[in-house]
């Protein structure tokens, strides 16, 4: 596959006339490249939100609240209206948004020290209100727009630029398991967590998004999808690495389940 | 309308309900609660946004969300509270989106107390938050100006998307006047074209005040400055009082300029020819009036009720030209008209004397 | 004749690899340059003419660089695939 007569051999594709086009970048999705590292899962956590967008044919009113964090530039990213947060406070936000805008679908992109460190305060309460907004709460263990300090959700034992040898859980305390905790919570309609280290877990994840969204259309209450993303550059490795550790590592410590799914939201039949 | 007997904070509420609040976000904190307990009687039943936050921080971050959207939102505090706000206010500046914020100051530093105090003027003057910003502040003296510069608060915040904030205290908050409520505006209709409401019909905005170019943040940040000239030459509020013939100027401020009155009149009862000066908009200070008056003046005396905030802009406009006493009380003491008026009298008699010109008595604290 | 083809946007691809390694069909490959970032990116081995058009690089790319055709009459449409 990859000897060197084989990469000698390759050479534009052209598409015969008769194929039809079975994927396209999305319409709700900017067309414009993404600052993001390579390899990096914010890309393909925005191109699984723009699809929904696109397929639930919401785009003209649906609003992103972007974190501070890695994805503070998604509001670059997305064909919608979108608002910039400060550091954990999307939830309050998108709160003073949804209460103005009842109707529009509202969502938060939240990283881990976004969302369970700085913004723990916020969400809780946007939860315990049950605020219908959406919250894709993307998990990759690190701080990754600082460098790679520990997050609130490193596993016990990585060891990253703020924790160099190791979490140590009696000084630095145990990972947050945030989606279960919210999960307890009536006014939470939706809590999941998802994974992107394999295609299968991919598409389990856009599914969840699309409920996430649904569950909003359905003005059902809060609605989160935690999402096990990679972050190769901060792992310190290759992009396929950061799936193995994905599966091996942070799958351990956070399984990937239905914490909570509102009643109503299972009866829905809508294809996915 | 008749006029009618109001509390402070309530009469805050109203007001801001007459001039079209579509949202109100607050968090309990004395002396302002009763501001937010009316809200939550009010709001529902005319059908618009009322939500106790979690917190301050909270609090002024849905005020951010329901400002981007073009609405007309408010929230209230006292000292402590705009402490925890700062980082959203500071957002809200460099978004430029408008909002209306009350705060009815009280002792400080640290949790202090619940007394009247206008120790917030560097904070809501100076440093509401990080980054090169000034909110619209304003200092009414009594309630009918407060109702009146509330009820015109979200037309400037608007006509300016920029931080409009009532700067009370503890005493104007808590206390009873009549008031002549004005009347009943409905709520805006139109979308601003700034906000973000669903992209229909229009390319995607998106509202931010992150600039990671330096040259593109420092020409947003000159944006922000040419913008806040404009409101510096604009918003400038003041009264003068009796300073038609006056030969010493007391300024003051909110609840201590009312009590600064008294004591002009009482120092004129005793033979000086006193005035009072009294800023409205704490920012933009109004230096220039200030600095006209100055030529006719021999002293000035300046009353807070903090260590002497506003006592560096009135510096900064009299330019070494007159001495410039202070008087402060602090931690929630209020000045009586009785101490102000001693303090001009003598301001009065060591300036005939000869022996105050150029040895300015800045700071003269009381037991 | 293959069933399927994918068009490469080379100019936002990051060369991750993990379109390589999730590839079904083992048809991408890194190519030899670079492309204006610095990065060499992906393409797709016209000679193994197996692309099945089945998407799955598509879904794995952060960066969206795959449009993904498929030939109508050999395979019908499954549309849930690309969900």
């Amino acid at each position: 596959m990859t000897s060197l007569s084989l990469r000698a051999s390759l050479r534009e594709v052209s598409v015969p006339p008769q194929m039809e086009i079975v994927y396209a970048h999305p319409a709700a999705l900017a067309d414009v490249p993404m600052h993001y590292c390579p390899g990096c899962s914010h890309g393909a956590i925005h191109r699984m939100i723009a699809e929904v967008v696109d397929e639930l044919a919401i785009r003209e009113r649906t609003l992103c609240v972007a974190p501070v964090g890695c994805a503070v530039f998604a509001y670059k990213y997305f064909n919608f209206d979108s608002c910039e947060a400060a550091h954990g406070r999307a939830p309050a936000m998108a709160t003073g948004l949804k209460r103005i805008l009842p109707d529009r679908i509202i969502f938060t992109y939240q990283g881990d020290g976004d969302l369970a460190s700085i913004g723990a305060n916020e969400i809780l309460h946007a939860a315990l209100r049950g605020e219908p907004i959406g919250v894709i709460f993307v998990n990759n263990a690190v701080y990754g727009m600082t460098g790679g300090q520990m997050a609130p959700t490193t596993p016990v034992g990585m060891k990253t630029t703020s924790s160099p040898l190791g979490r140590d859980p009696l000084t630095q305390g145990r990972p947050i398991h945030l989606t279960e905790m919210l999960a307890t919570i009536s006014g939470v309609a939706y809590a999941v967590r998802r994974s992107m280290h394999s295609v299968a877990e991919m598409r389990k994840t856009k599914k969840a998004i699309r409920l996430a969204f649904q569950a909003q259309l359905q003005g059902l209450g809060l609605s989160l999808v935690e999402i096990l993303a990679a972050c190769p550059t901060n792992w310190r490795l290759t992009p396929v690495e950061a799936l193995d550790f994905i599966r091996d590592r942070m799958a351990s410590e956070y399984p990937v389940g239905d914490f909570k799914v509102d009643e109503r939201l299972r009866n829905w039949s809508g294809e996915c | 309308m008749a006029r009618a007997l109001w509390k402070g904070n309530e009469a805050l509420a109203e007001a801001a309900i007459r001039a079209g609040v579509d949202a109100f976000f607050g968090y309990p904190i004395t002396p302002q609660t009763e501001l937010l307990e009316y809200m939550a009687r009010r709001m529902p039943e005319l059908g618009r946004v009322f939500l106790q936050a979690e917190s301050e921080i909270a609090a002024i971050n849905m005020v951010y969300g329901a400002a981007c959207a073009g609405a007309r939102a408010m929230t209230s505090s006292s000292s402590p509270g705009i402490s925890l706000m700062q980082e959203g206010l500071s957002y809200i500046a460099g978004s430029e989106v408008p909002c209306v914020v009350v705060d009815i100051m009280r002792g400080g530093p640290g949790l202090g107390n619940i007394q009247p105090s206008q120790a917030d003027y560097f904070q809501l003057t100076r440093s509401a938050g990080h980054g090169d910003f000034h909110p619209l502040v304003l200092a009414p003296a009594t309630l009918q100006e407060a109702v009146d510069l509330m009820y015109a608060s979200f037309d400037l915040a608007f006509r300016y998307r920029t931080i409009v904030i009532i700067a009370g205290d503890g005493a104007l908050g808590q206390m009873m006047e009549p008031v002549e409520m004005p009347p009943m505006r409905p709520p805006a209709q139109d979308r601003p074209d700034w906000a973000v409401f669903g992209a229909k019909g229009r390319p995607p905005r998106a509202i931010t005040s992150l600039y990671l170019d330096a040259e593109e943040l420092e020409q947003v940040n000159q944006r922000l400055q040419a913008k806040l000239k404009v409101i510096a030459a604009g918003e400038q509020r003041w009264e003068c009082y009796l300073t038609e013939d006056a030969d010493y100027l007391v300024v003051a401020f909110g609840t201590v300029a009312r009590i600064a009155k008294s004591a002009v009149r009482a120092a004129r009862a005793m033979g000086v020819r006193a005035g009072l000066f009294r800023p409205i908009s704490l920012w933009p200070y109004p230096s220039g009036m200030l600095g006209t008056l100055i030529a006719q003046m021999r002293g000035v005396l300046v009353v807070e009720m903090n260590a002497g905030q506003m006592l560096e802009d009135v510096r900064m406009a009299v330019c070494g030209r007159v001495p410039v006493r202070f008087l402060g009380r602090m931690g929630g003491v209020i000045p009586l008209p009785d101490e102000i008026a001693a303090e001009i009298v003598h301001m009065a008699r060591t300036r005939q004397r000869g022996n105050g010109h150029g040895a300015q008595r800045l700071l003269q604290f009381k037991e | 004749m293959p069933q399927g083809a994918v068009l490469i946007r080379s100019d936002r691809c990051k060369g991750c690899g993990l379109c390589i390694q999730a590839c079904p069909q083992q048809v991408l490959a890194f190519a030899e340059t670079f492309n204006a970032r610095g990065y060499r990116p992906v393409q797709l081995d016209e000679r193994e003419r197996s692309c099945t058009g089945c998407g799955v690089c598509a879904i794995v790319c952060p960066d969206v660089v795959f449009t993904v055709y498929r030939q109508p009459l050999r395979q019908p449409l499954r549309r849930a695939e690309r969900r």
